[in-house]
């Protein structure tokens, strides 16, 4: 069963207002960075509950999601 | 299209707007419409405008979130999925009816409303819990913010509801209601049943007719197959009262409504028996009203359901008093008054009555709002039962700027009643709400604990636009 983690998360801010995660710091308190945001959508994080704008991410080679649900972020833990 | 013979010039501004000459009897007219990358030039809004709606029909969708506050919570807790899950009030004080429940609790025949404890006895494994409104708020702005991507005329109907008028706006309306509840089902995980119709009852209709996650659609040509079958309280605006007014006269589908002698139900159901008739027959052009328009407040309510029952007129006047003074002061910081005063009444035996009167002169004021409230309530109630819930609203509203006829004897009475709440307001804005309380209140402190001015409320805008027959 997945479990909901709430995570910190630096991001860069554009003029724009768009909001792209540059690292995310998972609970063991390694310091992932995010190599690309492959996808930026609305979507339901289904495995864990909640919604929020879903990021599409590659880190470390691998495809995560990652939630930013108002103003806090979340990810999909296994 | 029968507009079109009207039109004899277009001219185009590049990428601007368009203007039109339309001429019509022996009228000319020009009109400027600009474009927007939603809608179109819009034939049937011009041809409203000019003759009366005749001609293309409308495309209304009506939008209903299946289970809101059920599906809500499962969204948000996974866990709860697939075990039968009833949203509830809190029981000890006396709120514990069942709000809303999910399709596997429905499976054990939970109805809405129903008493926690009669569920339990239904499923032992019920999982009660307890409502969560700011969410539900939140999500209902982030279903509106979608629907609000397709066209800016939608009209919310409580936080799971509303209709969107897609009239003229490009794209089959079948497919953007498949688009609509699919971009809800993906980004918020909730589920919603789509009516598309060329009218607002039909529409609502619609939505009813299948569901979860389904798109109906009533048109000309098939709603005498699929919706004059229907039992005649699908309709919006019949009840209980009404339902059992027209099965004396054997009238049991809404296509018996629609074939039945409109004066003949008139007589029975007075004007809303012609405005029934029209809408059975399809011939409903209520608008769809966007929200912040029109549709601006229309009564202000308040209502209570007490921690135990109300067995005399002295508990009844204070609770009332406890009512009118959170009703009256909505009132005066929106700046209405208003002259229909409404209560309802709900017994120990869940039996709700309403009465109101309109009054002669506008008020707004605590007291005033009180005594009518309660005169109201020694003329109408029959005092055979004790007195569950009490609601208390105020109707016919005006500005407060409005010229009104002053009299003699009462003017001077309601002026005075009207400088103690200016006090008083005053006071509650600065000290908080409990800081000045009528010695009345003070009294039953059981039953009127709490403000229900600081609580929050939430209800739907009223459906109460007139139809022409």
């Amino acid at each position: 069963m997945n479990k909901k983690v709430y995570v910190e998360v630096t991001a860069a801010f554009s003029p724009e207002g768009t909001v792209i995660p540059l690292t995310v710091k998972w609970q063991d308190g390694t310091v992932y960075e995010v190599d690309r945001v492959l996808d930026i959508r609305r979507a339901a994080a289904l495995k864990v509950g909640g919604c929020g704008l879903r990021y599409t991410c590659r880190i470390l080679g691998q495809q995560t999601y990652l939630f930013l649900d108002e103003d806090r972020w979340f990810v999909e833990a296994r | 299209m029968t507009l079109l013979k009207y039109v004899i010039g277009t001219i185009i501004l590049p990428k601007i707007s368009v203007v039109k000459k339309i001429v019509y009897k022996e009228y000319v007219y020009t009109y400027n419409f600009s474009i927007d990358k939603h809608h179109g030039l819009c034939y049937t809004q011009i041809e409203q405008m000019f003759f009366g709606g005749e001609g293309m029909d409308r495309q209304i969708l009506h939008v209903d979130c299946n289970k809101f506050y059920a599906s809500v919570e499962c969204c948000l807790h996974p866990e709860l999925r697939d075990k039968p899950v009833a949203v509830g009030g809190n029981e000890a004080s006396r709120h514990g009816i069942v709000l809303t429940k999910n399709e596997i609790a429905a499976q054990y025949g939970l109805t809405t409303g129903e008493p926690l404890w009669s569920a339990r006895q239904k499923c032992p494994q019920l999982v009660v819990v307890p409502p969560d409104f700011p969410t539900y708020i939140r999500f209902s702005g982030i279903v509106r913010r979608i629907l609000q991507d397709y066209t800016d005329r939608v009209e919310p109907f409580g936080l799971d509801e509303a209709w969107l008028d897609l009239t003229g706006c490009a794209g089959d309306p079948v497919e953007t209601a498949h688009a609509i509840r699919r971009r809800i089902r993906d980004e918020l995980g909730i589920t919603v049943s789509v009516g598309v119709s060329f009218n607002k009852s039909f529409a609502k209709l619609g939505s009813d007719y299948k569901k979860p996650d389904a798109v109906t659609v009533f048109s000309r040509e098939n709603y005498k197959q699929l919706v004059w079958p229907l039992s005649a309280d699908e309709l919006i605006y019949v009840g209980r009262a009404t339902k059992k007014k027209l099965a004396e006269r054997y009238i049991f589908t809404i296509g018996d409504v629609a074939n039945a002698d409109v004066s003949m139900l008139r007589a029975l159901l007075g004007k809303w028996g012609g405005m029934l008739h029209a809408m059975a027959n399809g011939r409903d052009n209520q608008p769809v009203v966007p929200i912040g328009e029109e549709s601006a407040v229309q009564s202000v309510s308040n209502g209570i359901t007490t921690p135990r029952d109300l067995i005399n007129d002295h508990e009844v006047k204070a609770v009332l008093y406890m009512l009118a003074e959170s009703v009256g002061r909505r009132l005066r910081e929106q700046h209405f008054v208003g002259r229909t005063i409404e209560i309802q009444l709900r017994d120990n035996a869940l039996v709700m009555r309403s009465h109101r009167t309109t009054l002669d002169y506008y008020i707004r004021s605590t007291q005033d709002i009180a005594e009518e409230a309660f005169a109201l309530f020694t003329r109408q109630y029959d005092r055979a039962r004790p007195i569950r819930s009490v609601t208390v609203g105020v109707s016919a509203l005006e500005p407060d700027t409005t010229p009104c006829q002053l009299d003699l004897l009462d003017s001077a009475a309601r002026d005075k009643h009207e400088k103690l709440d200016r006090a008083v307001d005053a006071l509650k804005a600065r000290f908080g709400d409990g800081c000045v309380r009528r010695a009345i209140v003070m009294e039953e402190p059981e039953l009127t604990g709490g403000s229900p001015y600081e609580t929050h409320t939430i209800h739907p805008v009223g459906f109460s636009g007139k139809i022409d027959d």
